[in-house]
């Protein structure tokens, strides 16, 4: 499972990085999206994958028994999450903005600033 | 004596809700953020003056221990970038009263300077890698919505580049810092140092220290990562410009010298060579960049480039007097390039215009912001006897001692390469005959002198007394090329001898 993952992570982040290359502002904030999402679910896969095991202790105990879901990355992926959606929203609205006084969509029209 | 440690982040965060309360009044919201940032001030040097006589601070604000909790550290590199940040903070929120307009103040403009500079506080303070993330994040949205808000073109375009690229930096950081757990098994900074202490020579460790090395790298603008930097610090009003310019890039660089001086220290040999090549690509592409420019805030753009190759000079050498000169260049030049671009928009006003050919006669008309010019400039270009001449001679000593003498040539080159880039500005804007067009001046505002004034006379004091500054930064050198200290700190007593870490390779199964 890890190795399908794996290739599928490896694949979006190919996506996200070629859709932000691209001259559309609208591909680039899909890109931004994708990109973001690939991180998530490379910290997820990457503290390895386990099913069923809740990482719960049990009344008595002290200490989990065997190996459970490691609880700290899916705190980093929902925290993650967040603050990328936030991100998110703001580009999306700084594009529409830049869209609309510009008036293209085309990041080649917007070079009166590079150097 | 920890709550030192959190006040930092609550000044800024109730300064910036007090001010939401008073949002229609912006008289009311400049003197709460004058005040708010004046007390962050005193906390900070408070909180200086505690790690200097105690030695490094380090609270866990859940009260869960570390490594598990939220921890907070403050060493002398931290506590003087605090310091340095909360000083910023007051100078310009002062400028800012006097040029920013209240079309951009209804928007929120006081409030999100104040996030901005939490978020500094936060990412100097923090102890886990996970923590610099967010903090990052905060300070990234602050700025994002400093830079863009007025909607002018400009601004727009250059926001799209700075915004992109920066958002592929922190996910490249975020990536690299789940890598690291998946690799380790922890993200808390001190944690990491003692597990990956004696870790057995790893080529995975090393890539990830470099996945690393190129997030941090576009955020302080390291070669050639930097393209995002002058497309867009020249857009936005001075105010911002000056704070974005003093601060953000030496958030990237403070993040590059803590991991590499902390955590990735296993393979020097490797890692501490590719960042002093870049440091020399660095400087070198930034004064050339500064010299093909025609506009005073393009060619400053360029010169913080230059000197955030400077800065991380000292951590490419690795060497104790290496990274202490480091400390002293970056304080440096967090004064200076804050200033300068300070100037630049008094001399916008002034002279009409950020083109050097629209400009000119300066020098006849206003001798005294020639004068306040002159201080900075010079100080950036390393003329005795101003703070920069100090910097660039540690840094020079610490290169030649270890023996890197094409490093020494390159930063020699620079600085003559410097000096060419500001006398450029000096003698188009200042000494050349006021042209033809000269549409109403507009007049000389005097709350925009008192900061430049502050900024000037310190470099000129840095420079002439420089025995204070200079033991602090050697302090801060000696505490950063010894991490054992910093991991007694957080982890307390007897986790600081170096342990086999036998968790490495195989990734942590709890």
């Amino acid at each position: 499972m890890e190795t399908v993952l794996a290739f599928a992570i490896g694949g979006l982040y190919a996506l996200g990085l070629y859709l932000m290359m691209r001259r559309s502002i609208v591909k680039l904030i899909i890109g931004l999206a994708i990109l973001a999402n690939a991180a998530n679910l490379l910290i997820f896969t990457s503290a390895g994958l386990t099913r069923g095991r809740t990482p719960m202790i049990g009344a008595q105990e002290t200490a989990v028994r065997g190996p459970v879901a490691d609880p700290l990355p899916q705190a980093l992926v929902l925290t993650a999450i967040v603050i990328g959606f936030a991100v998110l929203a703001f580009t999306a609205v700084l594009l529409k903005r830049a869209y609309q006084t510009v008036g293209a969509d085309d990041l080649d029209e917007m070079k009166a600033t590079d150097t | 004596m920890k709550f030192l440690l959190v006040l930092p982040l609550l000044i800024p965060l109730t300064t910036a809700a007090l001010c939401l309360l008073a949002w229609r009044r912006a008289r009311v919201q400049l003197w709460l953020c004058v005040a708010g940032a004046a007390a962050l001030l005193v906390t900070a040097a408070a909180l200086l003056m505690a790690v200097w006589q105690n030695g490094i601070l380090a609270t866990q604000p859940g009260n869960w221990p570390a490594p598990f909790g939220i921890t907070l550290v403050a060493d002398l590199l931290s506590a003087i970038l605090v310091v340095l940040a909360a000083l910023m903070g007051v100078l310009v929120t002062i400028y800012s009263g006097a040029t920013i307009d209240s079309r951009r103040i209804a928007f929120g403009y006081y409030p999100i300077l104040q996030i901005l500079l939490m978020g500094v506080c936060g990412a100097f303070l923090t102890g886990d890698i996970f923590n610099l993330y967010v903090w990052f994040e905060v300070m990234l949205m602050a700025s994002f919505v400093l830079l863009a808000l007025g909607g002018e073109r400009a601004q727009l375009e250059g926001a799209i580049k700075y915004v992109t690229l920066n958002l592929l930096a922190s996910t490249l950081f975020l990536s690299a810092s789940g890598l690291l757990y998946a690799l380790v098994g922890t993200l808390n900074m001190a944690d990491l140092a003692v597990k990956l202490q004696g870790a057995p020579h790893s080529g995975l460790i090393t890539t990830l220290s470099m996945l690393f090395l190129v997030s941090f790298g576009i955020k302080a603008g390291l070669f050639p990562l930097f393209f995002w930097l002058p497309a867009s610090y020249h857009t936005p009003p001075f105010a911002v410009s000056a704070i974005f310019a003093g601060l953000l890039t030496k958030v990237g660089v403070y993040s590059l010298i803590r991991v590499f001086t902390l955590i990735f220290v296993g393979d020097t040999e490797y890692s501490h060579t590719i960042i002093l090549v870049l440091s020399a690509l660095t400087m070198l592409s930034g004064v050339l960049g500064a010299l093909a420019q025609n506009e005073v805030r393009r060619i400053l753009s360029f010169l913080i480039i230059s000197g955030v190759g400077f800065s991380v000079m000292g951590l490419g050498l690795l060497t104790e007097a290496g990274l202490a000169a480091s400390v002293f260049y970056i304080i440096h030049s967090i004064i200076v390039t804050t200033a300068l671009f300070l100037i630049s928009g008094v001399m916008r006003r002034c002279g009409g215009g950020e083109e050097l050919r629209k400009l000119g006669g300066l020098y006849a008309a206003y001798p005294l912001l020639a004068l306040l010019f002159l201080l900075p400039a010079l100080s950036m270009a390393g003329i005795p006897p101003f703070s920069g001449f100090i910097g660039k001679l540690a840094l020079l000593r610490a290169a030649l001692e270890s023996g890197q003498y094409t490093i020494a040539a390159v930063a020699l080159v620079v600085s003559v390469l410097t000096l060419l880039a500001l006398t450029r500005i000096w003698s188009e804007a200042f000494w050349k005959e006021a042209p033809e067009i000269d549409e109403s001046k507009l007049a000389f505002q005097p709350q925009t002198l008192f900061p430049i004034a502050t900024l000037a006379a310190l470099t000129v004091l840095i420079g002439l007394g420089a025995g204070p500054v200079w033991t602090l930064s050697q302090r801060a050198g000696e505490q950063l090329s010894n991490p054992s200290q910093y991991v007694r700190a957080v982890l307390g007593d007897g986790k600081a001898e170096p342990k086999v870490a036998a968790t490495v390779a195989g990734g942590q199964t709890p």
